[in-house]
């Protein structure tokens, strides 16, 4: 397969950047997108042109590290794939495809394709945990978790913290990432006796970095590389309404 | 062939406690001095490292009341290797009831290891087992459970009990996730300050006790110096220096091979784990293996076709011309038999024409029997996202056609030598997790090294840790101390070196050609022709690579090749200790198949009279020989046995 | 007040700089929680500001006028019952209450709630534009340069037109209320009785047109809004849930959509006048 790519080039977080196009040739469709990359930043290499900066460590679609808008699709076009786990089989010889970083202002744009995506982990900081100092748990059986809320707890804790729903969301929101760890937490008994001052700081944590707030779109929900369902963000609501007429526990 | 190594004086203390095993961890403890909570303030940890290990250690300390700076060259902490893990935690709850105890993982840990582990350390290793899985519970890792909520176990290559806990195909995942959320919660709290996008590349030693490191900001290349009162190294695994390995792109040596530099012991570097169940190669171009969970192995059923050269679907082959080699060669264990027999067995199935698949390098394991006897959906439930996986990767439906599997690189058992304390051989330098040679011995159990991370972290180096600090108060120092401003200029120059060579070669391409050395020189097959063969190979292209690679671009930016360029050079240097020891390991040992030595029906030799010692070695210099030094293994609580699955 | 906020509020400040203050955190910029401006709010007085609660204002508002609007349909569809009927029930809205309340007291206390609601509305709905602006360099669901997948996997054309589709609706509320209502313009001849003036006016083609245009404008916010309205309080609970709140939304859009184009269009047809 011969393709064409059309790349975000920026050499830095100040620097002005611009689509770029490259020629790739020989790609095989058992290519991964990235693995394709691979072989551009060779051809780039060979004639002493920088390559292209882009994320990415597991390449199993795991880690969360990869970070693309193929073509306007964060991740690209596959359903509940991440972009290492892009396949290049999916797209068609003589293709253009146009390659861009993740945007929004939460999330300024270090080189090329690379992201800083810090904002996401300090909302993790403001409560996204269960305050478990080590050496003080009881007995793993001790707690009894039915299976529904274990396996609801899962369905939401699979979040890779890729940022692709911020990237896809029109307000920029990071609500289903932030909902996704409200309710993998706030469903389980063990997360309870925090739930509610958590949603609140997350929540607060969420608008100090600048994401927008959530019209319910759901396109983050659609390019989820993991499903992660849309109900999550309502979750999180019904939690700091519920949460603003309690006093601080 | 000129010397290749030297042997040194034998380690002479370990430092384990003496006394009954299951004594041994708690008169350590209580031998540890300990530090009012005042003056933990004023004491602070280098964590370099954020996966369990380092993730779970640094918010340890950091709830301890230490100050902890800690490093990872991620874009975030939870993006640590350790997220990959799939398929579950062993720990001795025995909530089966079906006889486990602390002395069975204790006693499968060491046999799974070949008896080349310490077993001061691995009873340990089984006695706070069961403390983690308590430990994530209760913060909120949603571990599987069963309809009456309580916790389900399943069980794992090499052992006959049940004992593995996990969250569907991503047990790791979700452990790591709990740990990297104590992390934030201490970042919080003010205790932990967390450096991503930063890469060790340097250790520094002052009076011959470690004290700081020398970092890189991989995003403005800015050089800096960080100093503590302790180091501790958490980097994980070096499997990557195959090149095609089941690890994340970014796992290096760098961290470990520095510190070895330095002085630090590194210990057993032979020892990687090939994992039998990973998805085959499938061309030139790829960069990296994906694994399937041995887990699959519970419900899956291996075999190839009876007759060699077999091209038929495998849906066109009829029972009676299906070979399950490992029911007929091991019938105790069957499919489930430990890592490194099953990987070997398939090796030999390829080698004698019975492979399938492009090339004929793979082995089918055939879901057919589980889902006609549980249904699709207990087996969707179970390893739905592996499948999904499997089926992105090569486009096949594993609920329908066997799933192709072969043998990868996966984990490395070799690591800086530490002792019972988890301190390597240079003062305040402790090494946790994947990063240490470790518990495992010649070989790995499944579901044990996240066991052994989160032991480390949450439990055994805090108290350790706590000792020397409180024993080893140090001068206050600075990045203007005569030994930071040296690392620095190393580093500097490392730099700076890779950057003028401006030759023709691109880092990835040396780094291919390495991995396919040592893969096969020193896979899953050794002898002594082919090491001494490899090592000359190994320093002719290092040679090559100093003179001819092709770094772009300036330090002081953003620079992907040049992060690249500084790991393929340590891996080269790595590259060479690995066969050393491995030539001088003329026996066959877990991992470790050494073809001059087995038995009469092809099964591993080992040679206790002889090897029965951790092989740790010694830097001497950019060009002088290695030296060996042993530490002898005794066996106290465990008989040396020929080890048998059949 | 929080002990927090006692410390740092400067004890003299003008009301300028007090009430500039007061509009930079409510667009949400970059008031203090972490990272902030040095002034610490606890974590209540923080998330009432929230985006979410913001919603939740939004989302109540919008209820409230959408009940408005279905009593106002009702009101409407008395067309059918002649210039009687129709006029007798503008009196009857001016009479309920009454004597307990003064002539029309029932209608303005309505009308203070219909009021402070639209500028709920109105004021969280500038306040999150602003901030979804701000958090995508005002470029929306528009700041790829790629111009493929514009509309992304599964925006749909009711969710991203909500707020030119609110100015819309709320221009021609005020054009609507100037016509209607104050009798401030009257295409086709003014007249004391509101049925008469609703005739005089329907009877005009482009009278009919802008009202259907301002109704589609609405029956599209509606659709995505009563949706968008009972996830932003928390009733999204499942995936059955989401489907069930987005028929629901459908429903009651086309419901609110037909029943305000029959009038119009009844008259201009002819069939009532
Ligand atoms: C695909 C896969 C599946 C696995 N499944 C299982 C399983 O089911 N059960 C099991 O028990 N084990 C499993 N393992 C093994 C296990 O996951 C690892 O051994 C373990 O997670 C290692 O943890 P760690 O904390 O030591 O290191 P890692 O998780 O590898 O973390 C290393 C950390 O060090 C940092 N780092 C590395 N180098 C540097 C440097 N130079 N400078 C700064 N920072 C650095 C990295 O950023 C990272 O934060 C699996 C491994 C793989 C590859
Ligand atoms: C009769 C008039 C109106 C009704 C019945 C109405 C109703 C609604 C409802 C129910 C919502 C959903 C709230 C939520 O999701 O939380 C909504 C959202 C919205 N409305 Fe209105 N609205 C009206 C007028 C306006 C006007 C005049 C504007 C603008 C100036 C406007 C702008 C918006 C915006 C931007 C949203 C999106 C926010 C969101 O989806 O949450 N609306 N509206
Ligand atoms: C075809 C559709 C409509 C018709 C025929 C219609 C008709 C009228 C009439 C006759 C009045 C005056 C009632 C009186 O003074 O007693 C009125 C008032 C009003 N209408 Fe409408 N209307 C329509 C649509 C709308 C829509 C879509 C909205 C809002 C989005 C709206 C909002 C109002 C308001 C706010 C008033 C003022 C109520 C009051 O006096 O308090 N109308 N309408
Ligand atoms: S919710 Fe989905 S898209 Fe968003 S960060 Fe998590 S995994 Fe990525
Ligand atoms: S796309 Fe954005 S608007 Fe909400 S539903 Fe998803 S965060
Ligand atoms: S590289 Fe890890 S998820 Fe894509």
């Amino acid at each position: 397969m011969n393709i064409t790519v059309r790349i975000w080039r920026q050499h830095d977080r100040a620097a002005a950047g611009r689509m770029v196009s490259y020629g790739v040739d020989g790609i095989s469709p058992d290519m991964s997108f990235l693995e394709m990359l691979d072989v551009l930043n060779d051809q780039l290499t060979a004639v002493g042109d920088d390559p292209v900066a882009f994320d990415h460590d597991c390449r199993e679609g795991i880690c969360g590290m990869c970070s693309l808008v193929i073509n306007g699709i964060a991740h690209g076009p596959e359903a509940l794939t991440t972009t290492c786990q892009l396949y290049m089989r999916h797209f068609n010889d003589g293709d253009t495809i146009d390659v861009e970083p993740w945007r929004s202002q939460a999330f300024p744009i270090l080189r090329d394709l690379v992201v800083d995506r810090s904002a996401m982990d300090r909302i993790i900081q403001a409560g996204g945990y269960i305050s478990a100092p080590t050496g003080s748990a009881p007995d793993a059986a001790a707690t009894l978790v039915p299976k529904k809320d274990a396996d609801r707890a899962f369905d939401a804790a699979v979040c890779i913290g890729c940022g692709a729903c911020i990237a896809a969301c029109p307000n920029g929101s990071g609500m289903l990432f932030t909902g996704a760890k409200a309710n993998h937490l706030g469903v389980l008994p063990q997360g309870q006796t925090e739930r509610h001052e958590r949603a609140l700081a997350m929540v607060n944590q969420h608008d100090a970095e600048g994401f927008g707030g959530c019209t319910q779109i759901g396109e983050c929900t659609a390019v989820c590389p993991v499903g992660i369902p849309l109900d999550m963000i309502s979750f999180l609501n019904a939690d700091v309404l519920s949460a603003l007429p309690r006093k601080q526990d | 062939m000129e010397q290749l190594f030297t042997v040194g004086e034998p380690i002479q203390d370990a430092k384990a406690p003496a006394g009954p095993l299951q004594d041994q961890w708690e008169a350590r403890r209580f031998g540890a001095k300990l530090i009012n909570p005042a003056n933990r303030r004023k004491l602070s940890v280098i964590m370099v490292g954020t996966g369990l290990a380092g993730a779970s250690a640094a918010a340890t300390l950091g709830e301890a009341g230490y100050h902890v700076k800690s490093f990872c060259y991620q874009d975030s902490p939870r993006r640590a290797h350790s997220i990959a893990a799939q398929g579950g935690i062993n720990a001795a709850k025995n909530y089966r009831n079906d006889g486990d105890s602390i002395r069975r993982l204790f006693y499968d840990t060491v046999k799974g290891g070949d008896y080349r582990s310490r077993e001061s350390n691995v009873y340990r290793l089984a006695e706070v087992s069961s403390s983690i899985i308590d430990q994530c519970v209760a913060q909120g890792v949603p571990f599987a459970r069963d309809y009456g909520g309580l916790l389900d176990t399943r069980s794992f290559g090499g052992v006959q009990v049940s004992r593995t806990f996990y969250a569907r195909g991503q047990t790791g995942q979700q452990l790591l996730l709990g740990a990297y959320q104590a992390l934030e919660r201490q970042v919080n709290a003010g205790t932990v300050e967390v450096n991503t996008r930063h890469e060790m590349l340097e250790l520094i030693v002052i009076n011959g006790k470690a004290r700081g490191v020398v970092v890189r900001d991989l995003v403005s290349g800015t050089l800096e110096t960080h100093l503590a009162d302790a180091v501790v190294l958490a980097t994980g695994g070096y499997s990557n220096v195959y090149y095609l390995s089941t690890n994340a792109m970014g796992c290096n040596t760098s961290a470990t091979w520095r510190a070895h530099r330095k002085g630090a012991l590194f210990a057993n570097p032979c020892f990687t784990q090939i994992h039998p169940t990973c998805i085959p190669v499938s061309g030139e171009h790829q960069s990296k293996l994906t694994l399937m969970s041995e887990s699959l192995r519970n419900d899956g059923r291996i075999w190839v076709p009876v007759k060699a050269g077999d091209t038929r679907a495998p849906g066109d082959i009829p029972a009676a011309e299906r070979d399950y080699y490992l029911e007929r060669q091991y019938p105790a264990f069957g499919n489930l038999v430990p890592r490194d027999v099953a990987s070997r067995a398939a090796k030999n199935q390829c080698d004698s024409g019975h492979g399938v698949g492009p090339g004929g390098r793979g082995v089918y394991l055939d879901l057919a029997d589980a889902i006609a006897r549980l249904g699709r959906d207990a087996i969707e439930e179970k390893y739905g996202n592996l499948l999904d996986m499997y089926q992105k990767i090569t486009d096949e439906d594993p609920y329908r056609v066997p799933m192709r599997i072969y043998p990868a690189v996966h984990y490395t058992m070799g690591g800086l030598w530490v002792d019972y304390d988890l301190e390597s051989s240079i003062p305040g330098l402790f090494v946790i997790g994947e990063a240490n040679y470790s518990d495992h011995g010649a070989n790995r159990l499944g579901a044990s090294a996240l066991m052994q991370g989160l032991a480390d972290g949450y439990f055994i180096l805090p108290n350790t840790i706590n000792d020397y600090l409180a024993k080893n108060p140090v001068a206050a120092a600075d990045s203007s101390h005569p030994e930071a401003v040296k690392a620095l200029d190393t580093v500097r120059g490392r730099l700076e070196r890779f950057l003028s060579i401006n030759g023709s070669r691109t880092v990835d391409s040396f780094h291919k050609e390495l991995g396919a050395i040592v893969w096969e020189y020193c896979g899953m097959e050794r002898n002594a022709e082919g090491l001494e063969h490899a090592v000359g190979l190994i320093r002719a292209l290092k040679e090559e690579f100093w003179t001819d690679v092709k770094v772009t671009g300036v330090n002081e930016e953003l620079n992907q090749t040049l992060e690249r360029a500084g790991r393929v050079g340590d891996f080269f240097e790595l590259a060479e200790l690995m066969c050393i020891d491995a030539l001088h390991r003329a026996e066959s040992c877990g991992s470790h198949f050494r073809t001059e030595s087995q038995t009469d029906d092809g099964e591993a030799l080992r040679d206790d009279a002889e090897f029965a010692y951790v092989a740790a070695w010694e830097f001497t210099g950019e060009d002088s020989p290695p030296r060996l030094r042993k530490e002898n293994l005794e066996y106290h609580n465990v008989e040396l046995a020929q080890r048998s699955y059949k | 007040m929080s002990i927090s906020q006692m410390r740092h509020a400067p004890r003299f400040a003008s009301t300028l700089a007090k009430s500039h203050r007061m509009l930079a955190c409510w667009l949400g910029r970059a008031y203090g929680w972490h990272m902030g401006t040095g002034q610490l709010r606890s974590v209540r007085s923080t998330a009432v500001r929230s985006s979410v609660m913001l919603h939740a204002a939004m989302a109540v508002t919008g209820l409230i006028m959408i009940l408005f609007l279905l009593a106002h349909m009702y009101g409407n569809l008395k067309v059918f019952e002649g210039q009687q009927g129709f006029d007798g029930y503008a009196a009857y809205l001016r009479e309920i209450g009454q004597p307990l309340l003064p002539h029309a007291g029932a209608l303005w206390i309505l009308r203070v709630i219909l009021l402070a609601s639209v500028l709920l509305h109105i004021f969280s709905a500038f306040v999150l534009w602003h901030r979804s602006r701000h958090a995508t360099a005002g470029k929306g669901g528009w700041r790829y340069e790629t111009t493929r997948n514009r509309r992304g996997v599964q925006r749909s054309y009711a969710s991203f037109t909500m707020r030119w589709g609110g100015v819309v609706i709320g221009l021609f509320v005020i054009y609507h209320l100037l016509h209607l209502s104050v009798n401030a313009i009257a295409p086709g001849g003014a007249s004391a009785s509101p049925y008469q003036r609703m005739v005089n006016g329907f009877e005009i083609w482009w009278v009919v047109l802008s009202y259907v245009i301002a109704l589609i404008a609405l029956g599209f916010h509606l659709r995505h809004g009563i949706w968008s309205a009972f996830a932003s309080l928390g009733a999204n609970k499942s995936v059955a849930g989401r489907r069930f709140l987005n028929q629901l939304a459908t429903i009651v859009a086309l419901l609110i959509l037909v029943g305000f184009l029959v009038p119009p269009l009844v008259i201009f047809a002819g069939w009532v006048s």
